[in-house]
């Protein structure tokens, strides 16, 4: 290991450095509010390594034994997964009140989880990547259980069982890759399977990889909330806290979808090959739309409602991921990827906006179900509108930033022959319709359970404030955001 | 060129409704301040009007950003212009703005919100006639929901929530494959742009010089149909029409007006400017080859609203029938695109075209006259109601003219233009137009039976101590009267313009 490792790596290790000093402070300390704001601050630093390392090394940089990279397209994902993770811990700041005591530990288990999804989407080597997402998966089913009620602990548990189980499944799926091509190094598998020859070269031929992907698919699905791997998701995202929700729905789903992006697109991503996990893909994106949108549909609890929408939302984020330019003479090559890097984009500014509308809100009227909502509008008037404003973005209406993202992955679907896939997604969106309006139908139409107004501490307001304005700029003036994920995204595809 | 002028029509009422969004507290002042946004509109679009060349035809006004999503999958520009088709839409736009404000006078309840959502809702409706961007075209197209949806299920009455719901679903389903359409569209080979018609002084080539004779994504039949339902929703167009009668009976007076007015116009002009426009020339497909459907569905649209309007028993629910009844006409004069012997005359088309206006002016006069009623009698059932003419003579005029345009009596608007609509389209289909025709007498009918039932017959003693509409209720219904009127006795003030529009539409 040498110092350049050490540079390259250093927006991870300041971020799980910066988790250690928060547990240390947390000892010397009585008062717990500055260790919030120690954490929020500090995390200037490992963004301000990114910024470093995004202008002052060469795009295929790759260190630490050829494991870690620090291209455009992880360098992306830092920034996305630092700014969420500032946002979720000022947002999370009135929501602590409820574990007084352990804010601390809170904070250092959000640090450390960030910490394993910078890794992971930076890997280079199926090892790192696994090594990554089991440290990001451990802190996560804690943060889960924190409120350490019956339902929270619930929470927890499935969460962790589940991830287990999918990590099992995930590496299943590497160690066919491996025997298929030899090597653990992602650019290197591409290598192994365009010189493998014959079927009898090698253990269950070619397909093997074939039989790796579909593992390597399930076992990333699970992160992804993808269908039919999503039953953990409504049950975690009820039970935990409202912070970790909006942290899981956001930075682990990112996380994954980046790491199943490098996977598929640089080690898998032969002509062949991808014809046939594109159809895969293609397929699954239907499932998971249909199910989360029909799901949705009857819930009560708008945490719940939320999770079933997560799991369309990765649908839709498939659609991107399924639409390759193998699979026509488009020579529009990165329209999926980009698509899928700016709809994370759009989704994450989106769902921080609705999580901290909701904490906002619910933390004064103490209850998750939709119902609580009801004349929101009188009771809080910014902050229904910042709500709504978010939920028609997750419709999918202009001019908000979820309107361009699901444009993109559609027009991306169409142009690679998958028109059909488009058409499913968007009459999921019109499915869709019905629970997101339902709750801007109760906020404005209904009448409050009590006249009492309702406020907000700065901190939400400022983060809720923040999300929205992303969610408008991105949806009105997206040329700088799409330009941005382009470079990225040459970080996969050569 | 970013001449700034149209974007200033199309965004001046939701800069007005930021204003009262962010400083205007009290109700009477945030009613004169909306009325006077929408008049000030209303004159900018009057004077973008005159302004119009007919004599240089063409696009013209064109306010251009290129850049706005400048990536290689999806190359959309900000594109505003106006052209002969879309001037008098956009005028109609203006004025039933500012009708729809004045008739909003009476509203008392959340009337900040009710202002900035009827507001948003003119920007949303003046960008979808005056985007030129296809994508630009689809956002206006999507935003005008979110205000109706407001507008219906929180000022309406009845089934209100229902009714909003279900035009949101409708309409999100009849877009969703327009979605598609377009994307197919811009993503054939060759084309990589979403301008919708070609502007030569801006080098900008449009879809419909870019597809024609051309391979494209996927079968031009099948984006004609996915692009053709956003449309025949909108409209609506018999068997798409089934919201149309629930939003309009739920929905506030100013909302009807709006909704009859001006959007359903939005698919009037789509099928105009994109299923006919853009669909002559394509490979394998053309509009033409199923311009018969258009006509039949058209028909049985003319037919069916008018049979079905003649069972109401609700005001409100009888004129939002005729509309589904009206607006069949305008389907009906689009599908002499098919022409006979490869000669198209252009007078279906043009009858199409000011079809739409009339019935805006008309329909929008007759949802007023009702609201007024209903603001009064306190009810829409019309046998609860009949000898108002007595009572309320002012009301009862207004209805008349209302009545007497809709049923196509000459000298007023409605007769201009269904005429013209028979004449192009008697060559082409003469049984249907005959059957058609039949229409225009159960108009007759269902309209002077309702004037009968609810205006005339012995006084009404329930009624006695109302009084009959005041001068701020009369300043948008002598508005529309002159215009119905101007329009019946001297057409050429809008055909002249629409004639510069559909010439250059039609391509064969």
């Amino acid at each position: 290991m040498t110092a350049h490792d050490l540079w390259l790596l250093s927006p991870e290790l300041s971020v799980a450095g910066l988790a250690v000093l928060v547990i240390i402070v947390d000892l010397i300390i009585d008062k717990k509010t500055p260790l919030i704001w120690l954490a929020a601050v500090g995390l200037l630093v490992p963004l301000g390594l990114t910024l470093a390392l995004w202008f002052n090394t060469p795009e295929t940089e790759i260190g630490v034994f050829g494991t870690v990279t620090a291209d455009r397209f992880a360098l992306f994902f830092h920034f996305l997964l630092i700014g969420t993770t500032g946002a979720v811990i000022i947002a999370g700041a009135t929501y602590s009140k409820k574990f007084v005591g352990f804010q601390g530990e809170f904070l250092a288990l959000v640090l450390f989880s960030v910490s394993g999804m910078m890794l992971l989407v930076a890997s280079q080597d199926v090892i790192t990547a696994y090594v990554a997402l089991e440290l990001s998966a451990l802190p996560a089913a804690a943060l889960a259980a924190f409120l350490r009620t019956d339902r929270s602990l619930e929470a927890g548990l499935k969460f962790l069982l589940l991830s287990a189980l999918s990590s099992a499944v995930l590496l299943y799926g590497l160690v066919y890759l491996y025997g298929a091509t030899g090597t653990t190094d992602i650019a290197g598998m591409l290598e192994g399977i365009n010189g493998m020859t014959a079927d009898g070269d090698r253990a269950f031929g070619s397909s093997a990889v074939m039989l790796g992907v579909v593992m390597v698919v399930a076992g990333f699905g699970f992160k992804m909330a993808m269908a039919p791997f999503q039953m953990w998701v409504p049950d975690v995202y009820e039970g935990a806290p409202t912070p970790v929700v909006a942290f899981l729905s956001i930075a682990s789903k990112s996380a994954a979808f980046a790491i199943v992006l490098r996977v598929l697109y640089t080690a898998l991503g032969t002509e062949g090959l991808a014809a046939d996990w594109s159809i895969l893909i293609a397929i699954l994106a239907a499932i998971t739309m249909t199910a989360g949108n029909l799901l949705a549909l009857s819930q009560r609890n708008i945490k719940r409602m939320l999770g079933y929408s997560t799991v369309a939302h990765a649908g839709y984020l498939l659609v991107g991921l399924a639409a390759v330019a193998g699979n026509s003479n488009s020579d529009n090559f990165i329209a999926g990827p980009q698509g899928v890097l700016f709809y994370l984009v759009a989704y994450a500014v989106t769902n921080l906006a609705v999580f901290f509308a909701i904490i906002a809100i619910t933390n004064k009227t103490g209850s998750d179900m939709i119902s609580g909502f009801a004349g929101m509008a009188r009771r809080a008037p910014l902050l229904s509108v910042l709500l709504a404003l978010g939920l028609l973005s997750l419709l999918g209406i202009p001019p908000t930033a979820g309107f361009l993202g699901k444009i993109f992955v559609f027009s991306a679907a169409v142009d690679s022959g998958l028109a059909w896939l488009a058409i499913i997604g968007v009459i999921n969106s019109v499915i869709s319709a019905f629970y997101y309006l339902r709750v801007v139908r109760t906020m404005f139409l209904d009448e409050p359970e009590s006249e009492e107004r309702v406020t907000a501490d700065i901190p939400v307001w400022a983060a809720t404030l923040v999300a929205s304005a992303g969610l408008l700029i991105f949806g009105i003036a997206p040329s700088s955001l799409l330009e941005f994920a382009r470079y990225a995204v040459f970080g996969v595809i050569t | 060129m970013f001449e700034g002028w149209l974007s200033i029509v199309v965004f001046l009422p939701a800069a007005a409704a930021l204003v009262i969004a962010l400083f205007l507290r009290n109700d009477s002042h945030i009613r004169w301040f909306a009325i006077g946004a929408t008049v000030l509109n209303l004159v900018l679009i009057v004077i973008t009007y005159v302004d119009y060349d007919r004599s240089l035809g063409g696009v013209q006004m064109v306010d251009r950003y290129a850049d706005w999503i400048p990536v290689e999958g999806l190359r959309a520009e900000y594109l505003l212009g106006i052209d002969g088709l879309s001037a008098p839409l956009v005028l109609l736009t203006g004025l039933l703005t500012a009708v729809a404000a004045f008739a909003s006078w009476r509203i008392t309840l959340r009337v900040r919100e009710y202002f900035i959502w009827l507001l948003v809702l003119s920007t949303s409706v003046l960008g979808v006639f005056l985007a030129l961007d296809f994508l630009l075209f689809f956002i206006f197209w999507e935003i005008e929901l979110i205000p109706m949806f407001m507008l219906i299920s929180i000022w309406g009455s009845g089934r209100n929530r229902y009714s909003a719901m279900k035009f949101v679903i409708f309409t999100l389903g009849g877009s969703a494959f327009m979605l598609i359409g377009i994307l197919a569209l811009f993503l054939s080979s060759g084309v990589d742009t979403f301008a919708m018609v070609s502007i030569p002084s801006e080098g900008i080539k449009g879809i419909p010089d870019l597809i024609a004779g051309k391979d494209l994504l996927i079968p031009a039949g099948v984006i004609w149909f996915f692009l053709f339902t956003a449309f025949a929703v909108k409209m609506p167009l018999w068997p798409f029409h089934s919201w149309l009668p629930d939003a309009h009976t739920d929905a506030p007076t100013a909302v009807s007006i709006m909704l009859a007015g001006v959007l359903l116009k939005m698919g009037g002009y789509g099928l105009l400017r994109i299923s006919v426009g853009m669909f002559q020339e394509t490979k394998g497909f053309q509009v033409q080859d199923v311009a018969w459907l258009l006509a039949t569905l058209a028909v049985i649209s003319i037919i069916y609203g008018a049979i079905v309007t003649l069972r109401q028993k609700d005001l409100k629910r009888l004129v939002a029938f005729s509309s589904v009844s009206h607006m069949g006409f305008v389907v009906l004069g689009v599908s002499s695109i098919v022409g006979v012997g490869g000669t198209v005359t252009d007078a279906g088309l043009n009858g199409a075209a000011l079809q739409m206006v009339t019935h805006g002016t008309i329909t929008g006069l007759m949802f007023l006259t009702v609201g007024l009623v209903y603001d009064r009698a306190h009810t829409r059932y019309i046998p609860d109601l009949g000898g108002l003419a007595l009572r309320w003579p002012l009301i009862t005029v207004s209805m008349v003219i209302a009545g007497l345009a809709s049923l196509g009596l000459p000298g007023l608007s409605g007769f201009v233009a269904e005429i013209t609509v028979f004449l192009g389209t008697y060559e082409v289909w003469p049984w249907l137009t005959a059957i058609a025709a039949f229409g225009v007498v159960l108009a007759a009918g269902y309209v002077l039976w309702m004037m009968q039932r609810t205006f005339f017959g012995p006084r009404n003693e329930r009624f006695q101590d109302i009084k009959d509409a005041n001068f701020v209720d009369m300043i948008p219904v002598v508005a529309l009267v002159i215009s119905i009127v101007a329009i019946g006795v001297f057409p050429k003030i809008v055909t002249e313009v629409f004639k510069v529009g559909i010439s250059e539409l039609v391509r064969i």
